[in-house]
Parts: C-alpha cells; structure tokens; sequence
C-alpha cells in the first residue's frame, strides 16, 4: 500500500494569484469541460517547465486528449486558467491559430501534411504573408533547418516519399521553425518502430536543451522511462497525480492509471478447480500489419482467456491477428491437431472461430438492416451464395435467439440501428453464435452498454466455456476480467509479456506483469 | 393498446417505410394529370403495322415499349448504387459498346447486304460477353483500386462512344433480317412489343436471383458497413465487381433491343443519357442513392414513371430540344417531394393530425 504525491484530494489550486513557479513556461489551473453531461475534465492543474519533457498518461476516458484540445485552442473550457509564461495575467486560446501565435504547436499522430509537397513546402506552406516567394530561399533555409535538427530530408524531395518517423520530424520541424516553446506531440510514436522511434527521440532531446518544453502523449510504458522527466497521470477526467519519472516505479505508475491499489489479496480465481481442457487452437508466429509482436497463444476448450494490459498495448491488435481480421495477418496455426492457415476472417470462421469487434458501430452492427438480416449474416455467408435461408427458416432462428439472449426489440424485422447499444451487442453476440463457433473471442463486448446488458453477457460467457467453447475475452475493466478469465495474456508496448492463471491471477500480479522490469510476474513466455 | 400501438405503426409506415409508394404517387399524379388534361391519353387501339399484322397501339404501350431499356438498366443501377454507393455513368456508352460489337458479329465483313452473318444468338452472346467485361472493368477499378464509381466509369463514359466506332472501323452495318428486328418490333400474331416481354424476363431473372441466392443480403451488407462485411467473411470487393458485372449484362440487353429497333448503329447518338435517366430511376424509387438498402421493385417502377413523363412530355406537343427542361422542371418536383427532408416533415405533419385522433380514441 502506498499513496503517491499529491492526489485530487489535496486542493488543487497551490498557486492561487497571477504568478507562476520561477521556471515553469505553462500553467493550467482548474481547468474544467463537459461535454452535454459528461465532464471530461474536472479541476485539472497541468505545469510545463522550460526544458522538459512531460509524459500525459491515462486510459480511455480520462481526458488526455481534451485537455490537449482546450491547451491548443481547438476546444474552449468551461472554467479555470491558463498562464503562460511571458504574459502577466491569464490567456485566452480561443482558436488554434491563436495557440499557434502564442508559441503553442501540436503535432498530431496523423500527420496532417501535404505527401505531394516538396518537404520545404510543406515546412513554410500557409505561413506566408508577402505574395512572392523566393522558392530558392526557402530551399536553403530548409536546408539549414533541417540539419540543425539532424533530419535526414532533403527540403525539395516530395513529403510523402520520406518515412513516416521523418514526416513526423518535419512536422515537428514546422513546429520548431514556428518558434514555439511548447511543443505537444499527441502519440507520435504509436506507429513507428524501435530504430524510427530513437530518431524521433533524439530530435526531442534536442529540442529539450534548447529549452522547449515538450508535452508527450503516449500509451508505451518504456517510452516514459526512456525519454520523459515529469509523468502527469490523469483518470476518468481528474488528475491523479505529477511525479517525477525517477520516483515512480513501473508498478505505481500502472496503478495510478489503472485507479487501483496495490496490494496482495489474491482474488478468487475460480478455474482453479476446473480441469484444463485440450488444446484447440495453437498458433505460432501469429502476426498481422499492425506493428505487434509476433506471439504465441494456445487456448484450451471450455477455458475463458483473456488479453490484459493498458490501452494501446495491442490487446486488440493480437486478438485480430488470430481472426484475420487486419492485413497481412499469418502465422503458424494449429487447430484440433491440424495445420490451417488463417489469413482473412473467412479463414478463421471456416475453422470455427468468431469475433465480436470492440467497435460495435462500425465493425459489429449492419445498422439499416433488420435484426433478423444481422443474425443471419455470418451463417448465411459460411453456408453460401447459392444456398439462402428462406424467410421461415431465417425467422426461426431470429426467434430462437432473441428469446435466448433476452434482446428487447419491437420485432425480427426492426433496424438494428434503433436498438440500444447493450441489444445491439446481443444482435451480434447471436450472430455469431449462430455459426457455432468453438473459439469465441469478445473484444470489449461489455463496453458503453447498460449494467443489466453488461451482466447477461458475462453470465453467457460463463454458460458458453462450460458447455465445452473457448472464449477469450478482453475488457478494460480489470475487474471484469479477473471475474471472468482463467487465464490471462498480458500485453505491454504490443508485445505479450506474461501469461497467468490459476493462483497467480490477482491485481497486483497483473500490474506488475504490465509494468515489467522489476518483477518478472509469471516470466516472460 | 398494443393493438393500436400497432395499428398506428402502419398507418404511419403506410407514408414512411413502404417506398413503393414514392414512386406509385409520382404515377399516380402523372394519371390524374393527364386524365383532367386529356382522358384521350389513356387509350389503347388495335391497329395494324407496318408488316401488316395486328397490334396493340396507344401511349400506354408506347411506354411499355419504350420503358423496357430504362427499366433493365435500373436493375443493374439499383444494385450498383446498392453495394458501390455510386453510379455507373458509363451506362449509355457500354450499350454503343456492346451494339456495335452484336453488329459486327451479325454482319461479319459484309456491311451493307443485310444479310445476317452468324445466328443472332452467337451474337448476341458475345454482345453479353462485352458488356460483362465492361462492368468487370468498372468493377475492378472501383473494388480494387478504391476509386469514385463515377469517376471509374467516368473513363468508359468518355471512351466507350469511340470504342463503338473503331469495333466496325466507324462505318454503320445495316441489317434488314426480320427476326432481328422483331426483338424490337413485334413477334408474328403478338400485339405487343418484344421490348416488352424482353422486360419481363429480366425482372424475373432478377427476382430470382434475389430470391434463391443471398445477392441482396450480400449487396445491402457491402453497401451499409464493408469492415463489417469483411469481418463475417464477404470479400466486399468480389461483391462489387459482382454487381458490375451484373450492370453490364443488362446493357448488353438494353443494346440488343436498341440496336434492333434501329436495325442499325448511330456511336454517338445510340441509349445517349440513358444512364441519368437509370439514377433518376433509381432515387425516383426512393432508394439512398449513398448506398445501401435497396427495393429492385421500386426502381423498376421509377424507370416506367420516367417513360410516362416523357411520353406524357411528348404527347403535349413540347418541341423536342425544350423537352429536357420540362423534364427537369417535373423531375426537381418528385425528388423534392421524396427527399428524406420533406418525408421527415410530412411525417410529423401526419402524426400531429393522427396524435389527437388516438388519444381521443383511448379516453
């Protein structure tokens, strides 16, 4: 048990007054947003220092991205104030061009550049006011930026022709030519590699002796202790605490976000005394094109398993590896002793696999169509084109399901889109166990739906392992999954980590699996 | 309560959810016009034509002749726009296409004879086989290469005309076969059209294969969520070239009656703005034309309330160059009024009037 610095308990305004600390360059104080009902931002304080790198951390929902929205003049707040250094009294950032004139700059993950633009373009683009431009000069000042900052570009090749880490460096580049001195960089390494990743650092560390005070948004735990001086961790809408990056541990810094404790009480792991069944799916190498390490996974019949790990670790990116559901998925897949390949979900249901995606509006509902239509779909598409369900038989099985699964719809012939969000999830869940599948993976299936929704849906998990299927389930609730998993494969910077079950599986054990480093969990695989 | 929950429902969904009727009240206005403007429209005589047999003669089966061409192209249009969320404007080109491709296989190297060459059938075969490859080739470019659909078939829109041309080196075969010309004429002892019963069978090739195969599920999936699609095992992209494809194989129809009410090929003239004539039908019927939900029926019907409208235009003597603005004029009406806007505020206009009513029913 331990308590970290200052909590939201202790009164958030220390500053009170129109000055700031000596060396601080941004002061945000009580800064508070709602959205209709929602407060996404209750009473925050946030301090930037000249020359520093400040990490903000946080799970879904706890506000990252508002408060870097109100910082960078894209949203307004609801109250509190924001000092800056250089002007007496509170600014207002009503615009993000404002921010831009007050040395605020952001580059965002998704690069928001020209790709058909000359790099130089696209560094001095929009900035101009005279009319001419002396395309000669801008070239050479290009030039003289870019290697000041060690960027390897060339400031007339097209953008797009340059990696992705350097069309990042080049939009810091513009930010930098922009003299800012703040600078916020909104995961910018989410999808970059290690080599890629190094170079991006080494320009912030540059940028940091120059007395730039960089405010890093990221989800990579390693990435924090590489690079970062300060960590502000924010959740559900409240901060959590500031701390130096050299007195946290791992552990600490995994349970701040997390909003839990540590502590040792095991939980009742109830697979305990079940017998661990057969292997159904083995699969080796398993790799997709989303920037995750290749891993191993076994899941055994009648057993519910789990991904945990923060948000951005790749839960979801492993879980769609193994359905196929990205691009250049493979890996070596054994399935009831025989070899198969899965590389699109065409594949991974014909095997008998289903997946229910954690976006329920975009990957999950076929919202103009009828409930009935959406239970049909997949079983339809796995029997054939030539080989329609006639209406009684799609009726039939439309009943059978919505009885089954309690959905509360007017009728089978209702658009599934005026369901509400938990009977949507029912819709699908029917969908595909319609397909009798063996393997069930659920990525966040209990997400934004009601809590009655929430706890049928885990009682049929439960029903469906002991009848004999595999489930893996994921849910950023860690709770929930200790409630329901037996077995859990933990995640850390897309990579799996650790694997638990049976007696090992408890917050604590989780948490440190998570953070990595000074304790080995159940070991790495 | 229940009871008239739903008894309420369907009077409500009488207006709303049956599209069918968007188009049935654009016929029936088009009627009534014409009824007070002139009952004389409506008649059909038995008179004799050319060839000297009897046959059936009046507006009502002009526009059942000359409808059918329009109507077969917007089956494959409703499925286009169905899956694609776009539309296929190369329509009117693919026809000159696969027209003078029917022609040249008719005629051979002897182009101005008549005499027919080959039997119509292998003719007509490979006049199909060009239009399926026109659509696979729209196809393609918008399933596999990403691209607007009608910017995809922008290309074929702008080439097909010459494409046409250059198959029969630009000259213009005649043919003067009598069975040839009776699929757009008449059948010996038949009153009616060929054009006609060509329809027909189209609509019921259709209506079987939406019946006895998953076509429509698979289209309405592809063109409401393609993520979701893929996930439960469609290949988006094979559905898209599919109904592609489809849109080829009714051009390549649409060619064979055009080319045979001719008996010849104009490249330039030939099915021209057929193809926006196809879309008007389309959303006539009330379908979204970004995709998704479709009703075949309701297009079919768009397609004929099209016809009327031009015979109806015709009827009343409107030069041939000014007919396109009256259309235009009466075309701004019926979309208007079936856009979902209007709907919306008809809806609530028929529901504040029909609320008093069953409240006062409970009490």
């Amino acid at each position: 048990m331990f308590v970290c610095g200052e909590s939201q308990d202790v009164p958030a305004l220390i500053f009170r007054g129109n000055y700031m600390k000596e060396n601080s360059i941004l002061e945000m104080r009580g800064i508070s947003r709602s959205f209709l009902s929602v407060k996404a931002l209750q009473n925050v304080d946030f301090t930037l220092c000249r020359g520093e790198i400040m990490a903000l951390m946080g799970e879904n929902g706890a506000g990252k991205s508002t408060l870097i929205k109100i910082l960078t003049g894209v949203y307004t707040k609801d109250s509190g104030e924001i000092y800056l250094k250089g002007h007496s009294g509170p600014v207002e950032i009503s615009s993000p061009q404002q921010a831009q004139e007050l040395g605020i700059s952001t580059v965002y993950q998704e690069i928001p550049l020209c790709p058909n633009l000359s790099v130089a373009e696209n560094i001095y683009a929009g900035r101009h006011k005279k009319r001419l431009i002396s395309w000669r000069k801008l070239n050479e000042k290009a030039e003289k930026l870019l290697s000041s900052l060690g960027i390897p570009a060339s400031p007339v090749q097209p953008l797009g022709s340059c990696s992705v880490a350097v069309q990042q460096m080049i939009a810091i580049a513009r930010a930098v030519d922009m003299e800012c001195s703040i600078l916020v960089l909104d995961e910018p390494t989410s999808s970059l590699d290690e080599q890629e990743t190094e170079r991006l650092f080494e320009l912030m560390r540059q940028l940091r002796s120059k007395g730039t005070g960089i405010i890093f948004v990221t989800h990579f735990l390693d990435q924090v202790y590489d690079i970062c001086d300060r960590v502000t961790v924010l959740r559900d809408g409240r901060l959590t605490g500031v701390y130096n990056v050299s007195d946290i541990t791992r552990v600490q810094l995994v349970a701040e976000m997390l909003g839990r404790e540590l502590d040792d009480s095991p939980v009742a792991a109830e697979a305990e005394d079940k017998a661990v069944g057969e292997v159904l799916y083995h699969g080796r190498n398993i790799h997709s094109s989303e920037n995750i390490a290749p891993f191993e996974l076994t899941v055994r019949k009648g057993e519910i398993s789990g991904f945990a790990g923060l948000l951005g670790s790749g839960r979801s990116e492993c879980v769609r590896a193994v359905f196929g559901a990205d691009k250049g998925t493979d890996g070596n897949v054994v399935m009831n002793g025989k070899t198969v390949s899965i590389r699109k979900p065409s594949d991974a249901i014909k095997n008998g696999i289903a997946y229910l995606s954690e976006d329920r509006k975009a990957e999950g509902i076929i919202g103009e169509l009828s409930v009935r239509e959406n239970i049909i779909l997949a079983l339809q598409v796995k029997k054939g084109f030539f080989r329609p369900f006639s209406k009684s038989e799609a009726e039939g099985f439309a009943d059978e399901y919505i009885r089954a699964l309690g959905i509360k719809t007017a009728s089978a012939d209702t658009p599934v889109k005026e369901l509400s969000g938990g009977n949507q999830q029912k819709v699908i869940l029917a969908r595909w166990l319609l397909t009798h599948p063996e393997y069930l993976i659920l990525d966040e299936p209990t997400r934004g739906i009601d809590i009655g929704a929430k706890a049928d849906i885990q009682r049929l998990v439960k029903k469906l392992a002991d009848d004999g299927m595999s489930v893996t389930f994921i849910s950023s609730e860690l709770g929930e999954m200790l409630g329901i998993c037996s077995r859990l494969f933990v995640m850390r910077d897309r990579k799996m980590v650790g694997q638990l079950s049976g007696r090992q599986l408890s917050e604590d054990n989780i948490m440190k699996t998570i953070a990595g480093g000074e304790h080995d969990g159940a070991g790495p695989q | 309560m229940m009871a008239q929950d739903r008894s309420k429902r369907n009077f409500l969904s009488f207006f709303s959810g049956k599209q069918f009727l968007i188009p049935l009240a654009a016929l029936l206005a088009l009627v009534i016009f014409n009824l007070i403007a002139d009952p004389e429209f409506f008649r059909v005589t038995l008179g004799r034509n050319s060839a000297g047999d009897p046959v059936l003669a009046g507006n009502l089966i002009s526009i059942l002749d000359n409808g059918s061409e329009l109507a077969i192209l917007a089956i494959g249009m409703t499925l286009v726009t169905a899956a694609s969320g776009g539309q296929d404007i190369s329509a009117g080109a693919v026809i000159a296409i696969c027209g003078s491709a029917l022609l040249r296989v008719l005629c051979g190297s002897d182009l101005t004879s008549g005499q027919i060459q080959s039997p119509i059938i292998v003719a007509f075969l490979v006049c199909c086989l060009v239009g399926m490859l026109c659509g696979a080739f729209n196809g393609a470019l918008v399933a596999f290469f990403r691209i607007q659909p009608m910017v995809a078939t922008l290309i074929l829109f702008t080439a097909g005309r010459s494409i046409a041309a250059w198959i029969n080196n630009n000259e213009l075969p005649m043919v003067a076969d009598s069975t040839f010309a009776s699929f757009g004429g008449y059948i010996k002892g038949v009153p009616m059209p060929t054009p006609f019963f060509i329809a027909l069978i189209c609509f019921a090739a259709v209506w079987a294969l939406l019946r006895f195969t998953s076509l429509g599920l698979y289209v309405q999936s592809v063109g409401i969520s393609e993520k979701t699609s893929r996930l439960n095992g469609l290949d988006p992209r094979i559905v898209k070239v599919g109904v592609f494809v489809i849109m080829g194989l009714c051009c390549a129809v649409a060619a064979l009656i055009k080319v045979s009410r001719l008996k010849t090929i104009n490249y330039s003239i030939i099915a021209k703005d057929i193809e926006m004539d196809a879309i008007l039908a389309v959303a006539l019927g009330g379908n979204p034309l970004s995709g998704g939900k479709f009703r075949m029926s309701s297009s079919i019907l768009g397609a004929y309330v099209i016809q009327f409208l031009t015979t109806t235009l015709y009827k009343f003597d409107v030069q041939s160059d000014a007919l396109s603005a009256y259309k235009a004029a009466a075309v701004i009406i019926l979309v208007v009024l079936s856009s979902p806007v209007v709907r919306e505020k008809l809806m609530k206009l028929l529901r504040s009037l029909s609320e008093p009513e069953t409240a006062g029913k409970q009490v």
